[in-house]
């Protein structure tokens, strides 16, 4: 039998399938520097226009032009936005690739691929779709030079009229992706026609997907977790931002210096911020302390190895009390490690960060909209607290485009702390830097520059009295430790609160965080219908863990912590936090392999535990 | 008539501060350390200025040196940072708040060795701030080790000879955009004082390499960086007069022996030449100059570079003239309708 006889078998039982609308994952494996993440981003708009709630990964390698990278994007009419584990229709544009690409997707799914990669012939088994892209690209692109950018567009049109998506919605998104450059839109445009025209001449449907007009994402926005950062901390007032570039969080920094230069330029023409590119991490975090320490709200974003460099200070901010928000983008391993893959690995590291007893408050959004409003609640935290705070983000939330509802405008006043003025003191008379005056184990601070001769207080590690002067006396040392612990005791109170999902199960309890929580109320429903269990599910958004923390994993017998680390890392800080008699309630699920956490690894982790 | 013998009232500034309100704590520092000697400058020149001190800031690293702001100035707010990162925290404080006068106190090992990566990009950015190394070549907390700022052939009290040739960091920092820049001795108090007062006047970067002693480690025969020594080396490159703005200036000088340069805030700095052909203001010559002075064991004193026309970091980065750290939230927040419009540009 002929090969493109078995395409045809294939496709004759796959027609009989009950059709699949909006509910598939398509992936898009290409090589980087090709043009093909515009051409991506028109395809997610275009389902997100047609109103399918829709999701984008990008899955890229450290690398500027020329090795593989593979985009995912998933339509949902339920709204799951996690990966999907499943592949169902392929585009192989990369040669290198393209062999596996095929040979690992379930039987069904569709491969659409460069006719002279010839992959039909790899299996029987699958729809395929072979497109002839170099001569449509030409046919369509006088100038040899920009074929290579403009022939993943021709993918474009071809899925649209596979998939039966809206070509005027495919160009209204292509207009808002090439936005001013006329030429660029203009030429790709055209060969997203072609690829669609191809496609309505030459190629018969023979697959069960296509998308279908929704209204579930009107008024809605998409935006990565770094540009939501960055945004959210325009608006929580940041004036002082320190950075050294390291993958991923250097778009977080970039994007704040285009919105900060947009909307925080006074009508004098000068900024009221400053953005310093430090000379590295360590010089980074000492100018967050220092503006802190002066009353600015400062700020430095940064990804594991720029942590490690960080401690040191950390610690010293720990001690001298000094504000300042911490931007984590969690990605895999230490020094190289795998830079553009996603993991929570920085967790119990940061939680302790530095040497001789520290402990950090964690903020950890899950959404965009949380990196939002976070910046906020990081600033006011920092400031009332006055300790540097982390907001742990990841790759998969800062790097990858999500849908979200419009960000809330911050409604609360920024909350500054407890800063004496010149006319606080002249009231007071004085005061001592340390003494924990209100019962929260928070002191005054002045600000330098205080016109006011009792102002001064001299900022220096642990070693000092309640009047910052530098004491090697044992109970001084004590008593300032036993008030920090109390300080912390105090961050408790002041942290978000955990999301708490009741299923009214009473045995299954699952605690995870971050973006792992997008695959987990997928795995809710897995576990609901598939095995009739019926679990509990409470989200973690901060560290220290707040009450209702406790309360839960008390109130099951099996919690489930999901954890994107080997370790266990969440797990191994509840421990340290619980009674010791609840300690044998917790289970692990741990994910590693560098891609986002998807819903069936964590459903199935947790059935096999289970022992089903 | 009968008179009242009263005594005369206390000497003060030109705000109105006494000497006294410029002192700090007893100092915990060897007798007969160079870096006391130092605070005593210090506190003269910025009393003689008439600088509240409320409107100073004091950072340091880690170090003897970096223990000394704790002995002068005490109402001035002050940061005992970590080791070698001082440039960073004091980055930090100016940009929040750059009206406050910003004095770095570090030393040898403090600078050239732990904290050469701060120092040099400090450098670079001329950021307003007088930053002092207290420079004795050697590593006094822990007991004597050589610093990197150690000469060649220098002898440690233990017998050891350094072998490896010194960091000069004024010659960094000339090369690397520091727009003030001399060296000086801790035990040269005239010269000192006068440097100290001029640095005052200057808004960007002022390295002072401040030569002193440890007597305890570094202070014997064999060593470059003794009393004895930079007092036998001492190669001052001219005699320095400095009229601060809020005193009469007087305008003739003679050109051909002096160098009068106009400083930020309006006062006068007279260099009369000792060396006819050295112009501070040239930056490769400046360099040579310092270069030369090795080879031939001169400790080269004096302001070796000045430059009052390039931009500092505050006005490169075009930040406003108000205080970022208190900066209202009228200001720092946007208003709902920029949340709105770059909502609308995400849809």
């Amino acid at each position: 039998m002929a090969t493109t006889e078995i395409a045809v078998h294939g496709a004759e039982r796959d027609a009989q399938r009950q059709p699949v609308v909006n509910d598939f994952s398509i992936q898009v494996a290409t090589v980087n520097g090709s043009g093909s993440q515009s051409a991506n981003t028109v395809l997610l708009r275009t389902i997100f226009q047609m109103g399918v709630p829709v999701s984008g990964k990008n899955m890229f390698p450290s690398n500027i032009a020329g090795l593989p990278t593979w985009y995912t994007i998933r339509a949902s009419k339920k709204g799951y936005i996690a990966r999907k584990k499943e592949i169902d229709f392929v585009v192989a544009m990369n040669p290198e690739t393209a062999k596996e690409d095929v040979l690992s997707l379930a039987p069904g799914a569709v491969a659409l691929y460069d006719e002279p990669l010839k992959l039909n012939e790899l299996r029987s088994d699958l729809t395929f779709y072979p497109v002839p892209f170099d001569k449509i690209t030409a046919a369509n692109c006088p100038e040899s030079k920009l074929r290579k950018l403009v022939k993943n567009m021709v993918y474009v049109g071809v899925v649209a009229q596979l998939l039966n998506l809206d070509m005027t919605e495919v160009e209204k998104a292509l207009h808002k992706q090439f936005a001013k450059k006329v030429k660029a839109a203009e030429l790709n445009w055209n060969a997203a026609k072609a690829g669609y025209d191809y496609a309505a001449s030459s190629l018969t449907k023979a697959d069960p997907f296509s998308v279908e007009r929704m209204d579930k994402t009107a008024g809605m926005i998409i935006i990565d977790g770094n540009a939501a950062a960055a945004m959210g901390s325009m608006f929580a007032g940041v004036t002082v931002v320190t950075w050294y570039p390291i993958t991923p969080s250097s778009s977080l920094v970039e994007t704040l210096i285009d919105y900060m230069k947009e909307y925080r330029v006074g009508a004098d023409g000068k900024a009221t911020f400053a953005i310093v590119q430090a000379e590295d991490e360590l010089a980074a975090i000492g100018m967050v302390l220092g503006a802190g320490w002066a009353g600015a709200r400062s700020m430095t974003a940064t990804a594991g190895p720029g942590i490690s460099l960080m401690s040191e200070f950390a610690g010293l901010g720990y001690y001298v009390e000094i504000p300042g928000v911490i931007w984590d983008i969690q990605r895999v391993g230490p020094s190289t490690g795998l830079p553009t893959r996603t993991a929570q690995g920085d967790i119990e590291f940061v939680a302790k960060l530095s040497h001789g007893d520290t402990c950090h408050p964690m903020l950890i959004p899950c959404s965009v909209s949380e990196c939002f409003s976070m910046a906020t609640d990081a600033f006011d935290l920092a400031e009332q607290l006055q300790t540097p705070v982390f907001v742990m983000s990841d790759l998969d939330l800062g790097m990858n485009n999500w849908m979200s509802e419009p960000f809330q405008y911050p409604e609360k006043p920024q909350n500054r702390g407890k800063v004496l003025t010149a006319e606080d003191l002249e009231r007071l008379g004085g005061f001592a830097r340390y003494k924990d005056v209100d019962g929260d184990a928070i002191g005054y601070r002045t600000l330098p520059g205080t016109d006011h001769p009792g102002a001064a207080w001299f900022a220096r590690g642990s070693g000092h009295n309640e009047k910052s002067q530098y004491s090697e006396r044992p109970d001084d040392y004590a008593n300032n430790m036993d008030r920090l612990a109390r300080k912390f005791d105090t961050a408790r109170a002041l942290v978000p609160k955990p999301e708490i999902v009741r299923n009214d199960g009473n045995q299954v309890g699952i605690i995870a965080y971050g973006t792992s929580h997008h695959a987990v109320v997928e795995t809710l429903e897995q576990l609901g219908a598939e095995y009739a269990v019926k679990a509990d599910y409470l989200r973690l958004r901060a560290y220290p863990f707040t009450t209702e923390v406790h309360e839960f994993i008390a109130a099951h017998p099996r919690v489930y912590i999901v954890d994107q680390n080997r370790d266990g890392q969440m797990l191994q800080l509840l421990k340290l936090d619980i009674k010791i008699e609840d300690i044998i309630r917790l289970r692990s699920v741990r994910h590693y392999n560098g891609l986002p956490i998807d819903a069936r690894s964590i459903t199935d982790d947790i059935m096999t535990q289970e022992g089903k | 008539m009968a008179t009242t013998a009263t005594s005369p009232p206390p000497k003060t500034n030109r705000i109105g501060l006494q000497v006294l309100d410029y002192r700090g704590g007893k100092t915990t520092l060897c007798a007969g350390c160079g870096h006391n000697a130092i605070s005593e400058r210090i506190i003269d020149a910025f009393y003689e200025m008439g600088i509240a001190p409320e409107r100073v800031i004091k950072m340091s690293g880690i170090g003897c040196s970096s223990k000394s702001p704790a002995y002068f100035m005490s109402r001035s707010h002050s940061f005992n940072s970590v080791h070698g990162r001082m440039p960073s925290v004091a980055t930090g404080a100016v940009l929040a708040n750059s009206k406050i006068i910003a004095l770095g106190v570090s030393g040898d090992g403090d600078t050239a060795s732990i904290g050469i990566g701060q120092f040099v990009h400090l450098m670079r950015r001329n950021l307003p701030i007088i930053y002092i190394i207290e420079d004795n070549g050697v590593y006094g907390l822990t007991k004597g080790q050589f610093s990197a700022t150690a000469d060649l052939g220098s002898k440690l009290k233990t017998g050891v000879i350094n072998d490896l040739p010194p960091i000069d960091t004024c010659a960094l920092a000339i090369m690397l955009g520091a727009t003030f820049v001399g060296r000086s001795f801790s035990g040269d108090k005239k010269q000192l004082h006068t440097i100290l007062k001029a640095a005052l006047a200057h808004r960007g970067t002022v390295l002072l390499d401040v030569i002193s002693p440890c007597t305890t480690f570094n202070d014997h025969e064999g060593s470059t960086k003794s009393y004895k020594f930079v007092k036998d080396h001492e190669e001052p490159l001219h005699d320095l007069n400095f009229v601060p703005h809020f005193n009469e200036i007087d305008i003739e000088y003679d050109e051909g022996s002096s160098i009068n340069v106009t400083m930020h805030d309006g006062s006068s700095l007279r260099l009369r030449k000792l060396e006819h052909d050295y112009d501070p203001t040239n930056k490769v010559g400046a360099i040579k100059r310092v270069m030369e002075s090795h080879e031939a064991e001169e400790v080269l004193t004096g302001v070796l570079y000045l430059n009052t026309t390039a931009p500092n970091f505050i006005d490169m980065i075009n930040m406003t003239d108000q205080t970022l750290a208190t900066l209202p939230e009228t200001v720092t927040r946007p208003s709902r309708e920029v949340l709105e419009e770059c909502m609308e540009a995400l849809r």
